[in-house]
């Protein structure tokens, strides 16, 4: 008996922990990120697209030669590395933003049908899942934007599938499990319609788990959308992408390392935010979750 | 269990037969391939010989049968460079799969002890540790890591070649490039596995029985702990396909990766379509190995 309550009052105490040590860091550069991308137009020092050939390839602030007014440096056209890197926020940001609202929009009502009706529906629909989710997304991306065409659009319709696929596998399983419960038998039993029992009864209750997988996925997708733009079939340029900005400091990178080395901590400080942001979100919102 | 089998074989092969009509039919739904091969401005005349060429004046379904034909006999067409594409695909395979396997040895090597030491010692300084491998892991683009890699291994300190040599030590780098981001899964998912399994009455009986700590953890709780981790395994090799095709960029390695990409550049389409189907192959293929070492090594997954 003492063991079960101190076991209780531990689990209690855990909770309130959990809850309690707000991400701050990861909190505060993710909303920095996206202020500065949001605002890009206002807030970046510089025209991203402006070229400036007699200032190519000048070095950040830091180095021998450089200046403030191109504090990270200008890239091999000479236009200023900030001011792309901060409207490079705003492409990734953009397009990850948009392929999780569509992916939720199909994923969570398919993982709710699946896992709710189960039987053939729910197998038939396992085996798409699982079919899209062993796919590797870079080289199918790759295949996709040859045949489709580059353009915003094709990127975020090509990968939306992928995020959909991801949260219809989490919430059927949530789902799976919740249907079972006592309480929606319940509701069941007082008249309730599937349609009522799924909205008020499961949804809710699989709201933690959409919640958690989303975030991750953002970050996920900040990695895939760069990846993308590395191999020359993500945003079209001159658009200041991340991705494009790490390939264009490639052939520089013995010499001007900066051109490559500021473009990646963008984008391994961005995804490891949101990620820090999404594990802390699991144990709050889904202890069961728990991987770390 | 020959049950279970014959309805796993027969699962991957309709998941075979699924990947390689969704490419046939994907090419073919966004008009007219001809017209992706070449420019928009390429003469009429030119285009309809291309079309006569690949079969595309041809009904639908008999283009279908042909296509899926070919298949059967390992039949994938030619490259505009003129040689037959599974002789393109076959060269470049070595190259890749060698470089996998490379970064399976890393995956494994790296993240299987970080995962059994975190687990062992919760919430330890080791613990703190993997755990932050674990999270930039899942935060560094590959791609981003090889440069990174090159220059300071390669540029500055000249330890390793910069890009593919024959030699054994051009793999060091980019498989820790593409190894990387699999090292933190391993880890993640040994821990979680652990962790359910230190908790279980069996360890709890060993450790009452007076076994030394290290046979625990290795005999009773390690092996039973490694079954969720077989099943990352097909997810794990997917990761590095998709790391290979930037990798392979970025170190200029010869491999399916930057054969893909050099083909979609240069609009070489028999080669982009084969290196799908075998790419979609290896997958599946993997995904029922695993499926069957998992069955193999826990026998309620049989007689599900």
């Amino acid at each position: 008996m003492t063991m079960l309550t101190s076991a209780i009052g531990a689990r209690a105490r855990s909770v309130v922990g959990r809850a309690g040590q707000l991400p701050i860091v990861p909190l505060v550069i993710l909303g920095a990120l996206i202020v500065g991308a949001l605002f890009a137009d206002v807030l970046a020092p510089h025209d991203p697209l402006k070229v400036e050939l007699t200032n190519a390839l000048a070095p950040p602030f830091y180095h021998e030669g450089g200046t403030m007014v191109h504090p990270l440096g200008t890239d091999e056209l000479g236009r200023d590395i900030l001011s792309r890197l901060m409207h490079g926020g705003r492409v990734s940001l953009l397009i990850a933003a948009s392929v999780i609202v569509i992916g939720g929009l199909v994923g969570v009502p398919v993982g709710l049908l699946s896992g709710y009706v189960g039987g053939l529906t729910d197998s038939i629909i396992q085996r798409a899942v699982e079919a899209v989710l062993s796919l590797p997304t870079i080289m199918v991306a790759l295949v996709f934007v040859f045949v489709i065409g580059q353009t915003y659009l094709s990127i975020i319709l090509i990968l939306s599938p992928f995020v959909a696929a991801e949260i219809a596998r989490m919430v059927r399983g949530d789902a799976l499990a919740i249907r079972r419960s006592n309480y929606v038998s319940l509701a069941r039993v007082a008249g309730a319609s599937h349609l009522r029992v799924i909205l008020r009864h499961i949804l809710p209750n699989v709201a933690g788990t959409i919640i958690v997988v989303a975030t991750l996925q953002v970050g996920a997708l900040i990695l895939v959308e760069a990846s993308l733009s590395f191999l020359g079939v993500g945003v079209p340029p001159p658009t200041p992408a991340w991705g494009l900005m790490i390939d264009g400091g490639r052939e520089y990178v013995a010499t001007r390392y900066w051109l490559s080395l500021f473009p990646g901590l963008a984008i391994v400080v961005t995804v490891l935010s949101i990620n820090w942001i999404g594990d802390w979100l699991r144990n709050v919102l889904d202890p069961r979750q728990q991987m770390l | 269990m020959t049950r279970y089998l014959a309805g796993r074989i027969f699962q991957a092969f309709i998941g075979l037969v699924f990947i390689t009509t969704l490419v046939f039919f994907l090419v073919r739904l966004t008009g007219d391939p001809a017209r992706i091969l070449m420019s928009e401005y390429a003469p009429l005349e030119l285009r309809e010989v291309l079309a006569e060429r690949l079969g595309l004046d041809r009904p639908l379904y008999e283009q279908y049968f042909s296509y899926m034909g070919g298949l059967l006999t390992l039949d994938l067409g030619r490259s505009f460079s003129g040689q037959p594409v599974i002789d393109v695909l076959l060269a470049r395979l070595p190259a890749t799969a060698s470089l996998a396997f490379a970064s399976l040895i890393v995956a494994i090597v790296l993240g299987l002890p970080l995962g059994i030491l975190s687990a062992v010692y919760r919430g330890s300084a080791v613990d703190i540790f993997s755990r932050t491998v674990a999270l930039f892991g899942q935060s560094v683009p590959a791609f981003w890591l090889a440069i990174m890699l090159v220059l300071v291994f390669a540029v500055i300190l000249r330890i390793f070649p910069v890009a593919y040599s024959q030699g054994i030590e051009s793999y060091v780098l980019p498989s820790i490039a593409i190894g990387w981001a699999a090292v933190a899964g391993i880890a993640r998912l040994v821990r979680s596995s652990m962790l359910d399994v230190l908790d279980s009455d069996y360890v709890l009986m060993a450790r009452a029985k007076g076994l030394p700590p290290t046979v625990v953890v290795v005999k009773h709780a390690f092996r039973s702990a490694i079954i969720p981790v077989l099943t990352f395994g097909g997810l794990v090799l997917g990761s590095f396909l998709n790391g290979s095709v930037v990798v392979e960029t970025v170190f200029a390695w010869p491999g399916l990766g930057k054969l893909t990409l050099d083909a979609v550049n240069g609009r070489d389409f028999p080669v982009v379509q084969g290196a799908v189907i075998l790419i979609a192959v290896f997958f599946i293929t993997i995904n029922l190995l695993v499926d069957l070492l998992y069955a193999f090594a826990d026998p309620r997954v049989r007689y599900r």
